[in-house]
Parts: C-alpha cells; sequence; structure tokens
C-alpha cells in the first residue's frame, strides 16, 4: 500500500495542483485576487527557471530580471502597437513628442507571431550568448552571480536612459487589448489566468522530467563534481549553458505573460532587487525541488503583498530574517522539512520494531 | 589633447572612489573569499556616522575628521558581529553567503529607514573642502575640487596603509598565511579564526571609510549601498583576487574608461558598455588582472 501511494504520489501531487489551479481557485477567488494570484504564479514560472540552474544546476541566477525583462519588454511592445493600430504610434511616444517615427527595433513586434517568438527566442538568445562566452571561460560560482546582477542592472539602467523609445522609467503600461481581446473584460481577464496556470504546470512538469533524464544527473553531477565530469569526456560548459538558457526561457515566458496580468512593465520590476526577489522565494521553498521553489515563490509574493500592505516595516525584517534563517540553518528550504519529518519517523520505526 | 585630460582626470576621480569602496571588499572577498553583500550597508553605516557627528559637533571640518576613526570602528564592529553570528558557520558555502548577507543588507536598509527616515540627508562640506584647484588655465580650464582630491589621498593613504599593514606587521603575515594555504597555517600554530575576524574587521572597516568619503559626493540615503556595492564587486573581480595591486589598477581603469565613454555618449550607455568590456575582459583573463598562483584545477 505505502509502496503504490509512493511510486504514484507526484501525478497525484500534479493532478491536486491542476484542481487548486484550475477548479478552487476561479471559484474562491474575487477578480481582483484571482488578478493577484496570476502574478505570483508568473513569479513561480521564473523560481521554476531558477530551480533548474542554480538548484540543480549549480549556477546563482541572480539576474534573472533580464530575461523577464526582455520578455515582458518584447509582449508590451506588442500590445502597444496593436493598440495603437496600423502605422499608429504607442501612445506614450506621442506624449514625449521626441519620436516622430517608430524606432526600426519596433517595427517587427508589429506582427503577433515574431513578438510572441521574441518572448521565447530572445531571452534564450540572448543567455546563450551570455552563457557561451562566461562558461567557456569557466567563470563560476560568486564571479558568476554577481556578473548576471551586473547584467540585469544594466539593462534596468540602459531602460530608464532610453525614455523616448522605452518609456523610461516609467516603463509600458495602459494596455487596452491583448491579442484582439479586450483586457477590460473579467472573463479575458480571467482566460489569461488560465493560461499562466497552464504554462506553470506545463513548465512544471517538463522541468521534472528533465530533472529525472540522463541530462538531469549530468546537471548535478556538474554541479557537485564538475572536474570528475570534464575527465569522464563531457563538456561541463555546454551542460550549464542548456540549463542556463532554458532557465532564461521561463523568465522571459512568465515576464511576457506578466504584462497583460498585471498590466505593467517597468525597469523597477526587472533590476536588482526584484531580481534577488525571484531567488529567495526559490531559496526559502527548496531550491532543488519543484513543487518546492513553486510553493516557495507563491508563498513569499503572497506574504509581500498582504504583510506590507499593513506592516511595511516590519515586513521587510520579517522577510530578511526569515531569508537568512532558512538558507544559514536549512539550506534544502521549507521542502526538506518534509525529507526530514520521514526521516526522523521511519528511524522511530526501525527503533520500535527492533 | 584638452578633452583627454579632462577626461582622465574625471575618471581617476571616480576611480578613486571605487577604490576606496572596493578596497574593503578586496579585503574580505578577494583574501577570504567571502562574498559580503551587506558590505554596502556598512558603506552606508560609515556616512551616517558623519550625519549623526555633525549634531554634536558643529563644526564640519571637525566632525569629518573625528568620522574617519569612528566610522573605520562602526563598520567594523558590525562586521565582526556579521562574522560572528553568521559568516563564520557559513565559510564552506560561499554562494549561500552571499544570499544570506544579502537578507542581512535588507534587514539594515530598513533599520536605516526606521532611524534616518527614507529620504536622502545631506551634510555640511568643511570649508577647507569645497574649493577647487586649477590644474591647467586657459580657455578651457581644467578643474579638480578639493573633495575629490581629498578622496584621492584618502584612496591612495588607505592602500599604502593596508600594504604595508599586509607585508610588514606580524598580523599582516598571518593573514597572508591564512590566504594562501589555510590548513597549513592552522597546522604552524595560527588561530586562524581570530585571524578571520581580524581580517573582517579591517575590510568591514575601510568600507566606513569610503562611507565618510561619499558623503563629500553625493547623498545620503538607506539605499546608498545598493548603488555601489555591484561596482565594487566589479572592481575586484577585474582585479583578481588575493592582490591590491590588482584592485588598484582595476578600479582606476574602470573609472577613466567609465568617464570616456559617459564624454562620448550617455551615462546609461557608458554603464553598460564598461559592463560589456568586463564580461570581454574576463574571457581574456578569466581569473583577474592578478592571479594567485595555485595547483589547482579552475
Amino acid at each position: 500500500m505505502t509502496d503504490f501511494l509512493h511510486r504514484r504520489r507526484a501525478p497525484a501531487g500534479y493532478a491536486l495542483a491542476a484542481v487548486l489551479l484550475f477548479a478552487l481557485a476561479p471559484l474562491l477567488l474575487s477578480d481582483f485576487r484571482l488578478g493577484q494570484f496570476a502574478r505570483y504564479l508568473c513569479i513561480a514560472i521564473v523560481a521554476v527557471g531558477i530551480a533548474l540552474a542554480w538548484g540543480r544546476g549549480g549556477m546563482l541566477v541572480l539576474g534573472q530580471g533580464l530575461f523577464f525583462g526582455v520578455g515582458g519588454y518584447a509582449m508590451a511592445m506588442h500590445m502597444k502597437l496593436a493598440d495603437a493600430g496600423p502605422g499608429g504610434l504607442p501612445d506614450f511616444m506621442l506624449l514625449y513628442g521626441t519620436a516622430d517615427a517608430l524606432p526600426w527595433w519596433w517595427e517587427p513586434f508589429r506582427s503577433p507571431a515574431v513578438a510572441l517568438a521574441a518572448v521565447l527566442l530572445l531571452p534564450m538568445g540572448l543567455a546563450a550568448v551570455i552563457g557561451w562566452f562566461v562558461f567557456r571561460r569557466r567563470v563560476r560560482g560568486a564571479y558568476f552571480a554577481i556578473l548576471s546582477q551586473a547584467l540585469a542592472a544594466a539593462f534596468a539602467i540602459l531602460l530608464i536612459g532610453q525614455q523616448a523609445t522605452t518609456g523610461g522609467s516609467n516603463g509600458l503600461t495602459d494596455f487596452q487589448g491583448f491579442f484582439g481581446y479586450s483586457l477590460l473584460d473579467p472573463v479575458n481577464r480571467r482566460t489569461v489566468y488560465f493560461v499562466i496556470a497552464a504554462t506553470l504546470l506545463a513548465l512544471m512538469l517538463l522541468t521534472r522530467q528533465i530533472f529525472h533524464s540522463r541530462y538531469g544527473e549530468l546537471l548535478v553531477a556538474v554541479r557537485d563534481a564538475e572536474e570528475r565530469v570534464r575527465f569522464l569526456g563531457y563538456d561541463p560548459a555546454l551542460v550549464k549553458l542548456a540549463a542556463y538558457v532554458a532557465s532564461a526561457g521561463m523568465a522571459g515566458v512568465a515576464g511576457a505573460l506578466f504584462v497583460p496580468a498585471v498590466g505593467i512593465i517597468s525597469p523597477a520590476l526587472i533590476g536588482i532587487v526584484p531580481s534577488i526577489q525571484f531567488v529567495i522565494g526559490a531559496a526559502i521553498g527548496g531550491r532543488a525541488s519543484v513543487v518546492g521553489v513553486v510553493l516557495g515563490a507563491i508563498a513569499v509574493a503572497w506574504a509581500q503583498t498582504v504583510l506590507s500592505e499593513e506592516f511595511p516595516s516590519a515586513w521587510t525584517y520579517f522577510q530578511g530574517g526569515l531569508f537568512v534563517v532558512v538558507i544559514a540553518f536549512l539550506p534544502g528550504g521549507i521542502a526538506s522539512l518534509w525529507q526530514l519529518a520521514t526521516r526522523r519517523r521511519a528511524r522511530t520505526e526501525a527503533v520500535t520494531a527492533a | 589633447m584638452s578633452i583627454i585630460l579632462t577626461q582622465s582626470f574625471t575618471g581617476i576621480s571616480i576611480g578613486a572612489v571605487l577604490l576606496l569602496i572596493a578596497l574593503g571588499l578586496s579585503l574580505t572577498f578577494g583574501q577570504m573569499g567571502v562574498i559580503n553583500m551587506a558590505h554596502g550597508e556598512f558603506i552606508m553605516a560609515g556616512a551616517y556616522t558623519v550625519y549623526l557627528l555633525q549634531g554634536p559637533l558643529s563644526s564640519a571640518g571637525m566632525s569629518l575628521l573625528v568620522a574617519l576613526p569612528t566610522a573605520f570602528l562602526v563598520a567594523g564592529a558590525m562586521g565582526v558581529l556579521l562574522e560572528w553570528l553568521l559568516i563564520r558557520r557559513l565559510y564552506a558555502r560561499p554562494l549561500d553567503t552571499l544570499l544570506v548577507t544579502w537578507g542581512v543588507s535588507l534587514m539594515l536598509q530598513q533599520l536605516a529607514r526606521d532611524l534616518f527616515g527614507a529620504p536622502n540627508v545631506h551634510t555640511e562640506i568643511p570649508g577647507w573642502l569645497s574649493g577647487r584647484v586649477t590644474v591647467i588655465g586657459g580657455d578651457d580650464p581644467l578643474t579638480l575640487t578639493h573633495a575629490r582630491l581629498f578622496i584621492l589621498a584618502l584612496a591612495l593613504a588607505a592602500v599604502v596603509a593596508l600594504t604595508l599593514a599586509l607585508r610588514l606587521t606580524p598580523l599582516g603575515r598571518r593573514i597572508r598565511a591564512v590566504v594562501q594555504h589555510r590548513d597549513l597555517a592552522e597546522a604552524s600554530g595560527i588561530a586562524t579564526a581570530r585571524v578571520d575576524r581580524i581580517t573582517f574587521f579591517i575590510g568591514s572597516g575601510l568600507a566606513g571609510l569610503a562611507g565618510v568619503a561619499l558623503t563629500l559626493v553625493g547623498p545620503i540615503g538607506p539605499t546608498m549601498g545598493t548603488n555601489v556595492i555591484i561596482d565594487a564587486f566589479l572592481v575586484v573581480v577585474v582585479g583578481g583576487i588575493g592582490q591590491l595591486r590588482g584592485a588598484v589598477i582595476a578600479a582606476f581603469a574602470l573609472g577613466v574608461l567609465q568617464a570616456v565613454m559617459e564624454y562620448s555618449t550617455t551615462v546609461s550607455v557608458a554603464r553598460v558598455t564598461v559592463l560589456i568590456a568586463i564580461v570581454a575582459f574576463l574571457q581574456w583573463r578569466p581569473q583577474g588582472i592578478y592571479t594567485l598562483r595555485t595547483r589547482s584545477l579552475a
């Protein structure tokens, strides 16, 4: 019986998650709260990528905001252009009056197909270029973490500096439609939520498959003993690159879904602080477990909304303190509490049986 | 010609600030391998020390001079406390140290916000630092503010003092021994845990000094540490682990590059270009300008 339960636990868990996401949440939450929940799920999608790159690959990705932002801006640019109509300029460009023609790099985003492709391919391409240069020269550990963080910071600074064509620190906001559907209609907003929930579940399943594949084993081996893997004839740079690119793609998709769900993308959402906050949720939940990072990301984002509204100061102390305690004394995160508990129970059972 | 000269002087004064904020890090990160994200908040603590001392000490010049040793002690004490409470448990997990100290920095920022308020505060600049010197006269004069020269002098003095301390004193010899081979140092009778703590005290104290210097060129606020910490880390990464001269060269090189790029483009484009230059440089020398020769495989 227990063996059966053990084997069926993962599929049963995913079925339960699907019921929660698709049936209970839309039934129980108001439209406003469902919108907020959609936002948490976007952060959870980024966290799934972090579980792959950091939890299993050992690359501390402190700059996921970069890829989140690239995906988000690609989607936002398309939505702005779709709102403006054929040949029109986005409203903020008319407002500043600095650009009389559309910049050339905005032009391709008129096409929905190009925008959708860019959401996935731009972050992945960018990550491939960065990763190729960085991993090939064996830049790793703290060096990699600081470099990736600096890249996210530089991207935010670049966006703020180019106010006339990117909206500057205000970002892109005030969207009317999403691929022809009005975002003012609550039914369509609900559909956006379902798209996000389905994407999250699909990516969780995909990442779980990756973890259990031969590649997943290789990735863990590279994390724990890179030199031994190299001596066995593999190229650790390529193994790490694949995980980094995949996590960048997930962050890009999350950013693109974030835009219709929340209605804004701005440099403040992708700089150093939000980039680290992606990692905080993943770390508190349990960095190497798909379910752990998702629950951690949702819980931290939810607690932030609820507590920071009422006690902004206390929330910061609590978040910082929780983060310090979990990382320092419970590196496996909340997910490892379950294992600790079952192991202890198994030990007591063994003792009583003997 | 004059433009090149002006830009390189601007670059050197940017580099002096970079050097001062990176010097403490090159000791804790460079020598000990501890990535302390709260280093920026130690800088902030140094800056607020000046702000607090200007209340009781009415003279701005006096308070600045008193603030230099006080800020060193305040930031150093914070560093020792952090090392004793958290970091010494995490020496084997460098990436986790990064995250833990970031959590600490989050709390320290909020503490500053609660104690001093979220808006930036300003301090008086002493009279003897508010003038400028004309280096080159003529139609396009090149002038330097006294404050920038003071920062340059302070940075160079700190480098010289630190180098001499590491080279000549028994403590410096112990620090170098621990950096080069921790196990062998311990076997030779050096109390490595104590050396670690003293190194951390000096590194964090230097952050306090940098904070005092920053009050001369910018506002003091709860987020000032976050704004400078990345630059400081990049200086250490480019300079290379374990060598102070690497940090000195890297700080001035990055400062001049930043100044030249800012002159020919905008500030934001300059920042991005400098970063791309750093990534390109790490292609050529992944371990920075100076590397400690080891037999490790990396």
